[in-house]
């Protein structure tokens, strides 16, 4: 970590070009320690890509990233576990790092996923497996937390739910979070940072306080509004169809 | 009935069976059944250039299933074939330039119903030192590339994200596959190497809840299968390399019994 700013990973005009098609282009961004950054944007629009380059999973980009850590946990946005491999929960969250049992079940109770322990991974819920997955993403107290869609296959009331575990998460570990989300205007509030992505940064900035917003607390409920923010874009372009890029 | 030779080739299948059970699961679990088979096709050129040549035969096979690894590897990246039809193209290729070698080699007299099916009754002290030297080193080294190998099979990106080096120890569990390929060679021929790779662990998958468990059951399902095998090819007069393969199908379809009785108790 570059100790006089807490900058974890940073990101400098990176892009991707595969298949002779830019998948994102110009990024740049900053995760900083105790901080939150989300990824929001359409499909396709690059914000898994981002995600992977900012973790060293793609390698031939352009650009630079800067890594101050490498203790990273990683949730990816797909995973599938193969039944020709045996694998129960207790085997998962030691899968990248030895662990003791204590810190297993500290990890699974922290995700309330601590009954799923002697259970086979492929027989989880969707909503049970984002929580494993999680549990083992922060077992490892890791510097940097990278979570792709981490709320796939919840519901509403489960997602506010995870949404304040991640705050907490974050406040516990004090580590920085690259979270991407898969809904474009509503964000966590504990947001301190949001990219709009579509191949290229669209906008940025910063979620705006929904508590106040009387329409919001109406439609999803106190809770929710508490979680949960809306982010106005701030657009001074258009895309057409193939995603060529049209200045307002 | 404990003949020399017996001992011997009980030693030398014991020893096999002990590296085939922990690389066989691998071999499952990533799908790698025809890339092990490729290998084994492939070690039939690397016996006659150890003939050719004269240099050690295990020696010679681990270089060309090597090589053909690499081949194959460039191949994939450079052609746009799908990968079982790079597969096929090696192992058949290497199988009859391997043949067609041997014609040329008409002044060495050459087993090759032994290279292809296992010739353990004719194993030599050598040849044990070979294997059980061989099998240590694979296992030793099977053990220090486990963690990210074992990682990268379940999620890649996840052991590439938390930097494990998934990369490296693809390839050197490459190397693994070639090496074992090389010293195991004398037990069950080129043939059916592969059977040996995977039937055991095949059994162990129906017994197994967790990949520790598949591995010990792989590697004790390994053993049985050397010692009915061997022991029935001494008892009714049959080829020990068959044999054995024959003793794994029989322990997996015993297997079967299991996996039915734990859907009967989930039901």
């Amino acid at each position: 970590m570059s100790e006089e700013n807490n900058i974890l990973v940073k990101l400098n005009n990176v892009g991707l070009l595969q298949n002779h098609k830019w998948l994102v282009k110009g990024v740049s961004l900053t995760v900083k320690k105790g901080q939150i950054v989300t990824l929001i944007g359409p499909n396709g629009s690059g914000k898994s890509t981002t995600a992977k380059i900012a973790i060293g999973i793609h390698k031939n980009i352009e650009g630079k990233v800067e890594k101050f850590t490498n203790k990273i946990g990683y949730v990816p946005q797909k995973i599938s576990i193969d039944w020709t491999l045996p694998l129960r929960v207790n085997d998962f969250m030691v899968l990248t790092e030895n662990l003791s049992d204590e810190a297993i079940n500290e990890a699974l109770s922290l995700t309330g996923a601590k009954h799923l322990k002697n259970k086979s991974l492929g027989n989880l819920s969707g909503g049970e497996f984002q929580r494993v997955l999680l549990a083992r993403a922060v077992s490892k107290k890791p510097e940097l937390l990278v979570l792709d869609e981490p709320v796939q296959g919840v519901d509403f009331t489960g997602e506010i739910a995870l949404y304040k575990l991640i705050k907490e998460i974050s406040e516990k570990l004090n580590c920085g979070i690259l979270l991407i989300s898969h809904d474009l205007h509503t964000v966590m509030s504990a947001t301190d940072f949001v990219l709009c992505l579509n191949g290229h940064v669209c906008c940025s900035g910063t979620p705006k306080d929904v508590a106040m917003n009387n329409e919001y607390k109406v439609l999803f409920g106190e809770q929710a509004s508490q979680t949960l923010s809306i982010y106005e874009h701030k657009h001074d372009h258009t895309h057409s169809d193939d995603g060529e890029i049209k200045k307002n | 009935m404990f003949d020399d030779f017996f001992i011997r080739a009980l030693v030398a299948g014991i020893g096999v069976a002990f590296v085939t059970g922990p690389l066989g699961c691998f071999v499952v679990w990533r799908r790698l059944s025809y890339f092990g088979d490729t290998l084994a096709h492939s070690a039939l050129l690397g016996v006659t250039m150890a003939l050719a040549f004269e240099i050690n035969i295990a020696i010679s096979i681990f270089i060309i299933s090597s090589v053909i690894a690499i081949i194959l590897v460039k191949l994939e990246k450079n052609t746009n074939l799908p990968g079982d039809a790079l597969l096929g193209l090696l192992a058949h290729s290497a199988l009859a330039v391997g043949l067609v070698v041997i014609g040329f080699l008409s002044f060495i007299r050459f087993d090759v119903m032994g290279l292809l099916f296992g010739d353990i009754l004719a194993v030599n002290v050598d040849d044990l030192i070979i294997i059980w030297g061989g099998g240590v080193i694979i296992l030793i080294v099977l053990k220090l590339i486990w963690k990210p190998l074992f990682a990268s099979t379940v999620n890649y990106e996840l052991a590439e994200a938390e930097g494990l080096n998934p990369d490296r120890a693809k390839a050197i569990f490459t190397i693994l596959m070639a090496a074992i390929i090389a010293i195991s060679i004398k037990i069950v021929g080129l043939l059916l190497i592969t059977g040996m790779l995977i039937i055991p662990t095949a059994m162990a998958r129906n017994l197994s809840d967790t990949p520790r468990k598949m591995v010990v059951y792989s590697i004790l399902g390994g053993l049985l299968s050397v010692l009915i095998g061997l022991f029935s090819s001494l008892e009714f007069n049959t080829p020990s390399g068959p044999s054995i393969i024959a003793a794994a199908l029989l322990l997996f379809i015993i297997s079967l019994f299991k996996i039915k009785q734990t859907i009967q108790l989930k039901n």
